[in-house]
């Protein structure tokens, strides 16, 4: 140990949270939370998706209270009521979702509600000019924000904080958005940052880059603190178990079952911005077979929800066409292409899965209100569909008290197992599946796996849209790559690791023999 | 049980809180509050009040229907005022200008109302399908142009003819009436109180058991949801404003049909705005929407003995006011009270964390 260290550690601890109890109707929150960050270290907090990783966070960021327990920062105990409570004392956040104005410049954005401290004039600019040096971030503060990467636009949420003050700095799943390349160059971002005193704490459920960035490490499961660890000498596994709490499910897929069948087979599909100026799809071609999971790589934005939406036919297609088994959907509205065997696990189940305040029943009949066994002909059959919807809480382990309660009361991972039950009833063909266990337990995650792979056995043909680049690679029997709208490389997923998809997707070319270009990408207006 | 007290408990809260807030303005104006409420009540047994109770109530509940299948996906019609006074004039030159064999004039003059009523509400139907424009915003201006258009049918050199000094449309012969019940010396209830019936059972059973009930109630709670669902909004927002326009044709028809017979300057308005208010304090549900039909045309009808003991009997207005804005505040506190302890159960029947931990 060497003496700043040991200095250090005389100094209070950064931040402390003991006993931390958050309660919310129906989900896990938080209980009896204990939590010590030290002053200068990247403390990661580690838990699977609804573990209560985000609750904690915002209640040390003073957006909501908790019930009970205290937070000290610098050895004091303090009480925040909004987040400029949890400013002052120097604690900022970058949350996963970015909170940026594109049509606003750098500096305005930085500058956006924290005029009092330095104006908006050429101090300001000063001061971000200085701290832009310290998160890397190599732009003008005058160029704006919309022309930027998804990076740097990072740094720009990180600079924000910078400007406020901020001494400890929380990262809410930072990586989530970035490429594998970017995230080494965050991680290079953050360990210059420590040097300076900067101390993080670091959201994540990926437990390499935890192991890769973290000092110290805490693990949350179920809403609350299990232990922490040694990130130099714990494994993977061992992270993972603490987590889980039991042994780790894996999307792996054995034997192809993929058969000669075309069932879905889109050629020439554009689809323009609503101005008209510039594609979001170019041209897309592609063909999914019965047994085949197809699955699209990508950064987000590049087109995947929109590719999924014009062949659900909720978006119309400037041209091109969409082929279902000899069928030609085209020209066909939602329901009919619904009718026609197409199941769809859409990306946010609560703007396009569920009505939420509706008994599970009723949620049922959505997207079935033409077929057997929820309707009969203009009437609905009401008792079908609750016959129905109690096959599929059984079959697909939905945890709820009853088929009555409103799809609001349960939890994300039960309303997606009531989605995914829903969506491979009626004997679909084709499964279009947008991120189908984002923001799912464990639990509910291994059984949509599970059910995906028996329905592929089966001769379904999935289209499978994942930013999960180890489920993408275990479920997937082909892989394309989608860039800019056009789908610019096929990968193997034998082969090909997540780094290798990673730098596909951000364009940078093959780094890989298991990744082949298939459309040149002209470089952007960037 | 929980279902029915949240369904109950807040139209209970707001009339007991607007009573309360009329006897305070009552107080201030120097008025006995209970002598008052009292007289309104006595009122109900005096001459033709309990008979003009219910006949209001038949045409508010028509009205309130009309709302409330708007109401169901979000859309705003306001214009129900505009769609009945048009279907009104319109059923009334139809019917006083062709000659039918009984029962069947007055069902052709109840069909021309209603697809009169309809065609008034396809324009800003239309309007919203192609070009996006808010309906709120276009019905409000169909308003406007519909006391015009009704006043320029009734011109002499139009439809209207003259009688004493009032004009009207010419009178519908007896075959296209609709016979009532006579209460003697009590008035006579409209016939068309059936219809009004058979309309509400129709529109639960619509609602409840149909498959359009169904696209319409999930438009109206998710419309992202009811379009990845394989719900054509555009569509449905045509159907449910022409329906909506339909049956707000019908509003006039009680009086016409079974009072007036012609349609003239003493036409009765402002039954489409009371049928918003109706529509929100009904919830849109049919037994709910009686309810709110049944009181609102109390407090019209009894509200006339206020006088008799000195009190303005606008003392009612402000009764129904803070009705309708206590009760859309009482159903959304309830609404997030039962969400929540909905899910306070879940959890704790599951044992997790979330729960009564």
């Amino acid at each position: 140990m060497s003496s700043s260290t040991s200095a250090r550690t005389d100094d209070p601890p950064a931040v402390v949270l003991t006993g931390i109890t958050k309660r919310f109707p129906g989900v896990v929150a938080n209980s009896d939370v204990h939590l010590t960050v030290r002053r200068g270290e990247v403390h990661a907090l580690c838990g699977e998706n609804g573990a209560g990783k985000s609750t904690l966070m915002k209640i040390l960021y003073g957006m909501q209270p908790p019930d009970e327990g205290t937070i000290e920062v610098n050895g004091e105990q303090v009480r925040f009521r909004t987040p400029s409570d949890a400013i002052k004392a120097g604690i900022g956040m970058v949350h996963q979702h970015f909170m940026l104005a594109d049509n606003l410049t750098v500096q305005e954005n930085v500058v956006l509600g924290a005029e009092a401290l330095h104006g908006i004039g050429k101090k300001a600019r000063a001061r971000i000019i200085e701290l832009s040096g310290r998160t890397g971030l190599n732009v003008d503060p005058g160029v704006l924000v919309e022309q930027l990467g998804v990076a740097d636009r990072q740094r720009v949420e990180i600079l924000k904080v910078l400007y406020r003050g901020a001494k400890v700095i929380i990262l809410d799943e930072p990586t989530a958005v970035l490429v594998p390349q970017e995230v080494n160059e965050l991680f290079d971002t953050v360990r210059g940052m420590q040097e300076q005193g900067y101390t993080f704490l670091f959201i994540s459920h990926k437990l390499d880059e935890v192991r890769a960035i973290a000092d110290s490490v805490t693990v949350i499961r179920r809403g609350t603190t299990v232990g922490s660890a040694d990130p130099k000498t714990v494994s993977s596994r061992q992270l993972a178990e603490m987590m889980v709490g039991s042994e780790l499910p894996s999307p792996e897929t054995r034997e192809s079952t993929v058969t000669d069948t075309v069932v879905l087979d889109v050629k020439g599909l554009k689809l323009m911005t609503p101005d008209g100026t510039r594609p979001i799809l170019d041209d897309v071609d592609m063909v999914v077979r019965s047994g085949e999971v197809v699955g699209i790589a990508g950064v987000e934005g590049n087109g995947q929800t929109e590719l999924v939406e014009t062949i659900m036919g909720m978006r119309k297609a400037g041209s091109g066409t969409i082929t279902l088994q000899d069928k030609d959907l085209t020209k066909l509205g939602t329901l009919a292409r619904r009718e026609a065997g197409i199941g769809y696990i859409p990306e946010d189940r609560h703007r396009h899965g569920l009505l939420l305040t509706q008994p599970l029943w009723y949620n049922r009949i959505l997207g079935y209100q033409t077929r057997k066994p929820t309707a009969k002909g203009i009437w609905l059959d009401t008792d079908g569909a609750k016959k129905d919807t109690e096959r599929i809480v059984t079959e697909f382990d939905v945890r709820t008290p009853g088929i009555d309660v409103p799809a609001a009361a349960l939890s994300g991972g039960n309303q997606q197992k009531l989605v995914v039950g829903r969506e491979l009833s009626g004997d679909p063909v084709l499964l279009i599946a947008s991120h189908p266990t984002r923001g799912v337990d464990v639990g509910a995650q291994a059984l949509i796996w599970d059910e995906i792979k028996r329905a592929r056995a089966a001769g379904l043909a999935v289209l499978l849209i994942s930013a999960d680049l180890d489920e993408l690679i275990g479920l997937s029997d082909t892989i394309k790559v989608m860039l800019r709208g056009r789908l610019v490389a096929d990968a193997d997923p034998n082969t090909v690791t997540p780094e290798d998809l990673g730098s596909a997707m951000t364009g940078a070319g093959s780094t890989s023999a298991a990744v082949q270009e298939t459309a040149v990408v002209e470089e952007g207006e960037n | 049980m929980g279902h029915l007290r949240g369904k109950l408990l807040p139209p209970a809260l707001a009339i007991v809180f607007s009573l309360l807030l009329c006897g305070v303005a009552l107080i201030i104006s120097g008025a006995n509050p209970l002598s008052a409420f009292g007289a309104m009540v006595t009122q109900v047994g005096k001459g033709t009040t309990f008979v003009d109770i219910l006949n209001s109530t038949g045409i508010y509940y028509v009205a309130a229907l009309a709302v409330a299948i708007g109401f169901q996906m979000n859309l705003f019609n306001i214009g129900v005022e505009g769609q009945y006074r048009v279907a009104a004039v319109v059923a009334a030159v139809v019917g006083g200008s062709i000659a039918l064999p009984t029962g069947i004039h007055t069902l052709v003059i109840i069909i021309v109302a209603a697809i009169a009523g309809a065609a008034w509400a396809a324009i800003p139907a239309i309007l919203k399908v192609t070009r996006g424009v808010n309906e709120v915003i276009s019905t409000i201006m169909m308003n406007g142009l519909a006391i015009g258009l009704s006043a320029y049918l009734i011109r002499r050199d139009v439809f209207g003819e003259l009688r004493g000094n009032n004009i009207r449309t010419a009178e519908i012969p007896e075959s296209g009436w609709m016979p009532g019940i006579s209460f003697g010396g009590s008035g006579t209830m409209f016939g068309f109180i059936f219809v009004a019936i058979a309309l509400g059972i129709g529109y639960w059973i619509m609602m409840n058991k149909t498959r359009f009930g169904f696209e319409l109630r999930a438009s109206g709670e998710s419309s992202t949801a009811a379009s990845a669902g394989g719900v054509n909004s555009k569509k449905m927002v045509l159907v449910a404003m022409l329906l909506s326009g339909a049956i707000a044709g019908l509003i006039s028809l009680p009086e016409l049909l079974g009072r007036d017979h012609t349609f003239s300057l003493n036409f009765t308005a402002g039954i489409g705005f009371s049928g918003i208010a109706i529509a929100l304090l009904g919830r849109n549900h049919p037994g709910g929407i009686a309810f709110g039909a049944l009181l609102w045309a109390f407090l019209d009808k009894s509200g006339l003995a206020l006088d008799n003991v000195g009190v303005p009997r606008e003392i009612v207005t402000i009764m129904q006011g803070s009705i309708v804005l206590s009760v859309v505040v009482a159903y959304e506190v309830v609404r997030r009270f039962e969400l929540a302890s909905e899910q306070r159960r879940v959890g704790r029947e599951l044992g997790t964390v979330g729960g009564a931990a």
